[in-house]
């Protein structure tokens, strides 16, 4: 049975990394190993966690620095005898070892407009198209694990801008509501209001950690932006707007 | 008393999953004061592991498809346990509930003229269960989720309560404490609507997340509450087998909806072996037969790769036995010699991806080994068909903490529309009720006190027990004993030694503090595992026959008498449980006449 070297962080802000040796058998993920070392060594060793299967987000930290689901990493991709460092999420506040306070991103949620759908058809169905829906359901694969969120170097980098900025994942939750084929929400609602999506230069880091493989910057952001511009930085609708005091 | 952060609601959901949120939003709905209390934090909870899809009879692939119908396969797969007037609401009301998720925000796969479409699935006779792709139950709990908060139900996450609050024998509210402080929280309320999903995780092969621990069938247990048919215990047939990090992890039945077929380690097609004489005359007995059934249902009878659940996991029971198993004491799901890999990748992409990065088994390629999991609760707190209420007043229950719908044996897809069907009757339930009182409940201060001790108790440092050692003895002990296949002698076994685990749980040392400990919190969950898994053995014990997910090697067959019955579960309140048989409701005249024939 091989040993993990494990470089754990434990305690709040204030902590420190500890280090832990852990045997761990075949087939075995980060998870799995952090159980056996909570089940055998330190009981109240915190970690969040629910399907173990990559579908709900909950168990996201930083391994070797990477944000990645501690349910998806198995230990073969680990040299053995390696030390293996595992993180909080480094962009929110840690409550204590590799548990951090994540409702920065409810509060956010929040803010997003709901969908309105336009009326079903008179024998009670909607219709549309599969085509239509595609890039919805890109979308909807979101699991919110917030890696997108955590990797993001307009508020990683730089908290101030967490009050102005929704972040990624709503990113494709706004793109989600703008591009429904039946919604009838006013574009200004999805697409100009003051979600922050100019802070984003487009670097995609956000694509690259997407555990699901959303295409958030090409597929969300990038259109998102295009709208905006089309719609609220055209010179000759601006002059429009101003003359009617519309739109 | 102490002092504690208390909150007031008129009706108080715990759990948010799909019944949970469901409830909350119709409760909510009706313009009542509704909070949500969850242990995780919202949208993770076990219903974003449903997979293959919602059944509803939208007959919008087969147009002949109805409520009778989809109610009659229900009671079928149930093998006529299920409180009939639970499986009429649900199978008459579930494609409204879908289409309402539809106008909050999901997303299901499209007909080719733009309507939902619908799969095929083991025990519905039509192709019946909405879906997107194989990842049904995220869509469901991320709709509901959204609607949630554009409602502004306020929501209380990472919050897990340990103990129900009464009014003499009313409902007041419910104690519990936060997981990320360890602080105590008292809620008080008119109304409380227990949404709390399963007990998977009192075995060790499981399906089921940490979650799983029957807290609201335990919470509903010490509050007086009635119990139904608690030892009708899911084992979904098609978990993953190896590596044995996930072993027990689910592989939707929609695998076989969409054309996998199992195969033993001969090559065979075993079910062809196994087709019950209930379900004979609608089932293919040539391999001809049953694949062309995938292209044409007219004229063709269904796969018995889709028979109910209870039959497949036998099935695959009895080959591994007979020594005809996989490498790793399963047997083989093969859909990549039936269907092209783009095929595949586009209806189970979830499966795709959880093979390819767990196993390293590319499923377009390879069979998939497969055995059975411990996945879903059929009984639960015996309720109210039209209002959700259980027998103690003021306490409502939904999903699947709740008894009678599934009967003995619950289809696939019935799940997730029995949340939102039932999900939203407790709401309306819960709501109605607390309209109905004046003011809210008193609370017994003293009890609380204790409730509150008690909490703390593992604190005092008096203890050497690890909590994880003996959740490990319990799941063991659960799978030996009280496993797919039981006897007499095996679960007298499994009721000692969850008495001297009883003893152990009492010495149990929590190390560090309050603030998000979860050895703490798996000390506390423990007490209701061992409450929960007593009374499933006793039920076990008490039910002399084999009947859907309930199988005795010494009881082989269905009895008359005991298929008139159910077996209900008490517990005084000095904790001693008891089981009696009490007769089941009588169906109707009219709904008898759908099952004239067989």
């Amino acid at each position: 049975m091989p040993t993990a070297h494990l470089r754990v962080w434990r305690g709040d802000d204030n902590g420190e990394y500890v280090e832990y040796d852990v045997d761990y058998e075949a087939g075995m993920v980060i998870l799995d190993v952090v159980h056996r070392l909570q089940a055998t060594q330190t009981g109240d060793l915190a970690v969040r966690w629910n399907c173990k299967a990559g579908k709900c987000g909950s168990c996201s930290a930083e391994i070797n620095g990477k944000p990645r689901l501690q349910c998806m990493q198995r230990m073969e991709q680990y040299p053995e005898g390696e030390t293996i460092t595992i993180a909080p999420l480094k962009t929110f506040p840690i409550i204590r070892d590799l548990v951090t306070d994540v409702a920065w991103n409810y509060r956010k949620a929040e803010t997003i407009p709901a969908l309105k759908l336009a009326p079903a058809d008179a024998d009670g169905n909607r219709r549309m198209a599969q085509i239509d829906i595609d890039r919805g359901q890109e979308f909807r694969k979101c699991i919110e694990c917030f890696i997108c969120q955590d990797v993001c170097h307009v508020i990683r980098d730089h908290p101030e801008n967490m009050d102005a900025f929704a972040g990624p994942r709503f990113f494709v939750r706004l793109a989600e509501i703008a591009m429904h084929p039946l919604d009838e929400n006013a574009k200004r609602d999805t697409v100009d209001h003051g979600f922050g999506l100019d802070y984003c230069n487009i670097t995609k880091c956000c694509t690259d950690v997407c555990p699901e493989g959303i295409h958030i910057t090409d597929n969300a952001i990038i259109p998102l932006k295009e709208r905006r511009v089309d719609e609220f930085h055209d010179p000759i609708r601006a002059l429009a707007r101003k003359l009617t005091g519309r739109g | 008393m102490a002092e504690y952060e208390t909150h007031e609601y008129d009706v108080l959901v715990i759990g948010a999953g799909g019944a949970g949120l469901r409830a909350a939003i119709e409760s909510a709905g009706m313009g009542l004061r509704t909070g949500v209390v969850c242990k995780s934090l919202l949208g993770k909870a076990h219903t974003v592991m449903a997979e293959g899809g919602i059944a509803a009879a939208l007959g919008n692939i087969y147009p002949e498809d109805n409520w009778q119908v989809h109610f009659r396969d229900t009671m079928r797969g149930g093998k006529m346990l299920n409180n009939w007037r639970m499986a009429q609401l649900h199978a008459q009301e579930a494609p409204d509930r879908v289409r309402e998720l539809e106008e909050w925000g999901s997303l299901f796969d499209r007909t080719d003229d733009g309507r939902i479409l619908q799969r095929d699935f083991g025990g519905h006779r039509f192709a019946r269960l909405a879906h997107v792709g194989d990842r049904t139950g995220l869509e469901m709990i991320r709709t509901l989720q959204q609607r949630l908060v554009a409602l502004g139900v306020d929501v209380f996450p990472e919050c897990t309560i340990n103990r129900l609050v009464k009014d003499n024998d009313r409902i007041a509210g419910a104690l519990g404490y936060w997981r990320q402080s360890g602080e105590l929280v008292l809620f008080r309320a008119k109304a409380v609507v227990l949404a709390t999903g399963g007990l998977g995780k009192i075995w060790s092969i499981t399906s089921n997340s940490w979650e799983g621990t029957g807290d609201g069938h335990a919470l509903a247990m010490y509050a007086g509450a009635e119990m139904i048919d608690m030892e009708c215990v899911q084992f979904h047939p098609t978990g993953m087998v190896w590596p044995p990090s996930v072993s027990g992890l689910l592989i939707t039945e929609g695998v076989r909806g969409d054309g996998g077929t199992l195969r033993n380690n001969t090559g065979e097609r075993f079910m062809f072996r196994y087709i019950p004489a209930m379900f004979a005359a609608e089932t293919a007995d040539t391999e001809a037969e049953a694949d062309a059934w995938y292209e044409n249902h007219e004229g063709n009878r269904r796969t018995p790769d889709l028979l109910p659940r209870d039959e497949v996991a036998r099935a695959i029971t009895a080959e591994v036995r007979a020594g005809r198993g996989s490498p790793h004491g399963g047997v083989f799901l093969d859909i990549a010699s039936r269907r092209d890999a783009a095929y595949i990748q586009r209806r189970l992409p979830s499966m795709y991806h959880q093979f390819m990065e767990l196993a390293g088994v590319d499923i377009t390629k390879e069979s998939m080994e497969v055995g059975p999991t411990c996945h879903y609760a059929m009984g639960g707190v015996r309720v109210d068909a039209e209002t959700a209420a259980s027998n103690v007043p003021g306490l409502f229950a939904a999903g699947e903490v709740a008894g009678g719908m599934h009967g003995s044996n619950r289809l696939g897809g019935n799940s997730l529309s029995d949340l939102v069907v039932f999900g939203r009757r407790a709401g309306m339930g819960a709501g109605q009720y607390a309209r109905g009182l004046e003011s809210m409940p008193a609370l017994d201060q003293a009890a609380v006190s204790d409730d509150a001790r008690r909490v703390l108790a593992p604190f005092d440092g008096s203890g050497n027990e690890n909590a994880y050692t003996l959740h490990k003895a319990l799941q063991d002990l659960m799978q030996a004993n009280v496993g797919i296949i039981r006897n007499e002698a095996d679960m007298l076994a499994a009721v000692a030694g969850i008495g001297e685990l009883r003893e152990r749980a009492q010495h149990v040392g929590v190390q560090g503090g309050r603030e998000y400990n979860p050895g703490w919190h798996l000390a506390l969950d423990l007490e209701h595992m061992l409450t929960v898994a007593e009374d499933v053995t006793l039920a076990a014990l008490e039910r002399k026959e084999s009947r859907g997910g309930h199988t005795r090697e010494d009881f082989p067959g269905p009895s008359a008498e005991f298929g008139k019955v159910n077996v209900v579960g008490r517990r005084a309140p000095d904790g001693e449980l008891t089981v009696t048989q009490e007769p089941l409701p009588e169906m109707p005249d009219e709904l008898k006449r759908l099952f004239e024939g067989g």
